[in-house]
């Protein structure tokens, strides 16, 4: 086995070129990271569902096609697990929530659809924030996950399972989405490449939704090029989404190893203020130089309802979800509580155990800002300030092709460090959330690490459909950075 | 004192599209429990809708029928309840931008023209059907009707009594009929019909509070829950009391309403708007292009078939009543058939025949050609009319053409004058007597010889020739 012991550690492209060239074959691949998760996650806990058999099953298909000289497509033998709110037809699909455990969906997601079609392995589902709503996977009814880089600490949420999984080397991709950060915000945390695209470019079909208007689904990569090529596989309309944009999606391995000299990068001056921790400000601020070196403008520009942000984003990702869970009722699946005696009952003790806290405390929320009498004061005005905060990014990309801001105000913080206090933990989002908000492009990329060894990211924000130019100048980062982030100490 | 009722009608229709509303599941009434259904219409996690685009153009057609203006930007919207026949705990459905608005419909009550105006109609998905019959205290949920597409059409309250809310239900259903959008079933439930009704002192310009009255099969039905309702209302003011604004059932049964929810408890349906949809943009081209595709509705044609073919105001109404009905009619003129007569047969026989066999015109098996040609057959006295009668009969339960039947039946008139002469004479020699009698001054007798005479023919002698050589040979002697 030992020529299979550093595959998991490769990037998908390496290890596509290396199952291509024969010096490896899908089943050793996926051999290798099962052993790598049988190694680690008893300390990382990434996994809610592993599919070990499925995958050798999977790989062996793979190769057999291979032998034949067929092409099984772009992802050939990549191993790549999934968040768990993603539904598929094999295994089940929780959201890490007490309330769908061991639910199995009868039908498959549009983006799953895609990367089996790619020639995906999949290795099974992630640990999660239930049903999405937290920054920490804390919230998750089923285990906490540990941040690789220090496990004592949070992998940040609420896709921590997929951001920890690429980190720690247990898939070479994962699948997360992001509602207000739930990508960026933990691959931060755990030192790898999180992109939320341009709401619409990904389908939502077969995503369990938390907010409708914010949902993003999006990828984990361990480098820039791995993101080209797995958003060249999940992007695009989808006639199961409508609100899937029908636009062509590019070839994003064309805005690889490209100049960024005529990039103009802009630097919002609300992002930059005392809440900002110094030392992610110097990480960013090094990472912002290397980019100027390469030729690319800096300049600073207004985003000047950013404040309102978090305001905005409590009002209508509650608001939304509190009609989208309405559904997980004990009537046609999931957890029906075994005492309800009338059809009242079957809701409130259905959902009162079957939901966590911040669930329901969301639920509540939600209800509350569309109650007849609040919803002008709440729901509505939070709809037109979210018009301003759109507004703001379009004016600031009149100036700017990108804007880099920290993706997190720190770094990763203690597992139950901010568990009680709802609103800390809702200050995560604080960098992350305007993009969902106005429904443009992001991605997180490693900038360095802590002096304690905690990697830092940076945030780059693009126009709406414009991943290309994010990809590009994400790239040109990772090219001329000049150090390496080095992999988690997990050995 | 004298009161006047005000009156507003919500009515639901299923729309009969080929799929449901957001999910590519059969539309379909009757099917085995949960047959129709997939993860969309279930609710199942993470599915999302998309919106029929046969639904939207249903919808518009009808609201262009009714004068509506059609929006040029629309959307969907969540209306959030709790219920088991509600596959997501919330219905998407149309709240503040209906598709369609302020319309009217023009219906004839006493011989006058009202105009009922439109204040919206818009688009919505129907619910699920909980089932209490399996036994052992269980309910049951099928999924069957979730999901099937519904437009709701709202009057303002321009109705004044229970006859005109008759009229109007009939009016609408006749125009939805014409568009072929729907079954218009109220027994299965393809159209329910929810009267609100309040009554005020006549002459006051004030709205008195109004019920609302729900579980109506009928349009007699809603008939006499508003006039219920009425009477019920007055009693309670006449005796100094206060109307409650409330829901009502109607049991159809005892002939009486029944309160069912007051307006505090109403829900709270925290409507926004559906993220998962997009906004509906009804262009000028897109609404003209189904501005064309509308058929001649009703009142135009039944204006138009009265003038053109010279009928009464009343034939024009019956041949017109159904779009299926007017079709065949104009369809039997253009094989040839005189307007009048291809009217009277079709209002008289036909339709008894239809009745009686409870057959849709769409369906039965004499096409507008044979009808035709049948009259053909009488106009140049091939069949007398009275043979016809029996022709058409056996068209309707054999679906022959006429001119086959007649041959093989042997139904061709006799209008030979010598083998009618020839005949007549046998039967004035067999019966001498009502001879006699004839040329004595009785008259009256001529008519027995005439029966004999039609009885030796079997029925087909013509009868104008039968009569005449009749009369000749009597004056003979
Ligand atoms: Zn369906």
């Amino acid at each position: 086995m030992t020529m299979t012991l550093d595959l998991h550690s490769r990037t998908a492209h390496e290890l596509r070129d290396a199952l291509r060239s024969g010096e490896t074959t899908a089943v050793e691949i996926a051999q290798s990271y099962l052993d790598r998760i049988a190694d680690v996650d008893s300390r990382v806990m990434a996994y809610l569902d592993l599919w070990e058999e499925y995958a050798l099953e999977e790989a062996g298909a793979l190769d057999e096609r291979l032998a034949k000289g067929e092409d099984p497509g772009p992802l050939a033998g990549i191993p790549i697990a999934l968040k768990d709110n993603f539904c598929t037809t094999h295994g089940t699909t929780g959201c890490a929530s007490r309330i769908l455990r061991n639910f199995e969906s009868p039908y498959e997601g549009t983006v799953v659809t895609r990367l089996k079609d790619a020639g995906a392995v999949l290795l099974g589902k992630l640990n999660m924030d239930e049903f999405a709503m937290g920054s920490s996977t804390e919230n998750s009814s089923v285990q906490p996950t540990h941040n690789p880089w220090d496990i004592d600490r949070v992998p940040g949420g609420s896709s921590g399972g997929a951001a920890a999984s690429v980190a720690a080397d247990e898939a070479a991709i994962a699948l997360g989405s992001d509602t207000g950060g739930s990508i960026r915000q933990p691959a931060a945390f755990c030192g790898c490449i999180g992109m939320k695209p341009t709401y619409g470019r990904v389908s939502r079909y077969g995503l369990v939704a938390f907010a409708s208007s914010l949902d993003q689904i999006g990828p984990f990569t361990k480098d820039v090029e791995d993101l080209a090529l797995i958003m060249n596989v999940i992007c695009g309309r989808d006639p199961l989404d409508a609100t899937s944009a029908d636009l062509p999606v590019p070839d994003y391995s064309e805005s690889l190893g490209r100049e960024v000299s005529d990039i103009t990068i802009g630097l919002p001056k609300e992002f930059y203020t005392d809440a900002l921790n110094d030392e992610m400000r110097a990480k960013v601020d090094a990472a912002v130089a290397v980019l100027k070196e390469q030729g690319a403008r800096v300049i600073e520009v207004s985003l000047p309802h950013t404040d309102y942000g978090i305001a905005v984003y409590y009002i209508i990702a509650p608001a939304e979800a509190s009609a989208n869970l309405a559904r997980f009722d004990g009537v046609r699946y999931g957890f029906r509580h075994p005492d309800a005696k009338t059809v009242e009952d079957l809701y409130k003790l259905s959902k009162s155990e079957g939901f966590g806290r911040e669930v329901q405390r969301r639920i509540m929320l939600g209800t509350y800002v569309l109650s007849s009498g609040y919803y002008d004061a709440y729901y509505l005005k939070a709809q037109k300030v979210r018009a301003l905060i759109r507004q703001d990014f379009d004016r600031a990309f009149e100036q700017c092709d990108v804007i880099i801001t920290p993706t997190t105000p720190t770094a990763a913080f203690k597992l139950n460090e901010k568990i009680d206090d709802p609103l800390q933990m809702y200050l995560n989002d604080v960098y992350t959330n305007s993009a969902n908000l106005a429904g443009v492009p992001g991605v997180s990329i490693p900038c360095g690490l802590t002096d304690t060894g905690l990697p830092a990211g940076m945030q780059i924000i693009g126009k709406p459909f414009d991943e290309e130019t994010i990809i590009r100048v994400a790239h040109a980062y990772e090219r001329n950075r000049g150090f390496d982030p080095g992999k988690p100490p997990l050995e | 004192m004298e009161y006047e009722p005000v009156i507003g009608m919500e009515v639901h229709v299923e729309i009969s599209t080929k799929s449901k509303v957001f999910c590519g599941c059969a539309n379909e009434f009757d099917a085995p429990p949960n047959t129709h259904v997939c993860p969309i219409c279930l609710g199942m996690p993470g599915v999302l809708p998309m919106l029929n685009r046969a639904m939207v153009e249903a919808s518009i057609a009808v609201g262009l029928a009714l004068d509506c203006t059609i929006s040029r930007w629309s959307k969907m919207d969540r209306k959030n309840y709790f219920y088991p026949d509600q596959s997501k705990n919330y219905q998407i459905s149309q709240y503040d931008l209906p598709l369609c608005h302020d319309g009217h419909l023009d219906i004839e009550v006493g011989g006058e023209t009202r105009r009922i105006r439109i204040r919206r109609a818009h688009m919505e998905e129907d619910t699920a059907r909980n089932v209490h019959t399996l036994g052992s205290g269980e309910s049951g949920v099928d999924f069957n009707r979730c999901g099937v597409p519904l437009l709701e059409i709202v009057t303002e309250p321009d109705l004044h009594s229970a006859e005109e809310a008759h009229a109007y239900l009939t009016a609408l259903k006749q125009i939805l009929e014409y568009l072929d959008v729907s079954d218009c079933n109220m027994e299965e439930g393809s159209l329910r019909a929810e009267p609100n009704i309040s009554i005020r002192p006549k002459g006051s310009e004030e709205l008195g509070t109004k019920s609302e009255v729900k579980n109506i099969a009928s349009f007699s039905g809603v008939q006499k829950a508003i006039e219920f309702e009425i009477r019920r209302h007055k009693k309670i003011l006449d005796e100094g009391g206060a109307v409650q604004q409330e829901t009502r059932g109607w049991d159809a049964d005892k002939g009486l309403t029944i309160g069912q929810r007051l307006k505090e408890s109403a829900h709270d349906y925290r409507y926004f708007p559906e993220p998962d949809l997009v906004p509906i943009v009804v262009d000028q081209a897109w609404e003209d292009t189904i501005r064309e595709t509308l058929p001649e509705l009703p009142l135009p044609r039944r204006a138009r078939i009265r003038e053109a073919y010279a009928l009464s105001e009343f034939d024009a109404g019956v041949i017109t009543a159904t779009k299926p009905m007017a079709d065949f009619y104009e369809a039997t003129l253009s094989a040839g058939a005189p307007p009048k007569q291809a009217a009277n047969w079709l209002m008289g026989d036909f339709q008894a025949l239809l009745s009686d066999s409870k057959t849709e015109i769409q369906e039965n098996k004499i096409s507008p050609e044979q009808l035709a040609e049948m009259i053909a057959l009488i106009e140049d006295a091939t069949i007398s009319g009275k043979i016809a009668k029996d022709l058409l009969a056996e068209m309707f339960d054999t679906g022959k053409d006429p001119k086959a039947l007649v041959e093989e039946k042997g139904l061709v008139q006799i209008s030979d004058a010598g083998e009618l002469e020839a005949m007549i004479r046998e039967v004035m020699e067999s019966h001498p007597g009502p001879v006699a009698d004839f040329r004595s001054g009785k008259h009256k007798a001529k008519g027995f010889l005439v029966g004999q005479v039609m009885k030796l023919t079997k029925g087909k002698g013509n009868p104008q020739l039968v009569n005449k050589i009749l009369d000749e040979e009597l004056e003979k002697t």
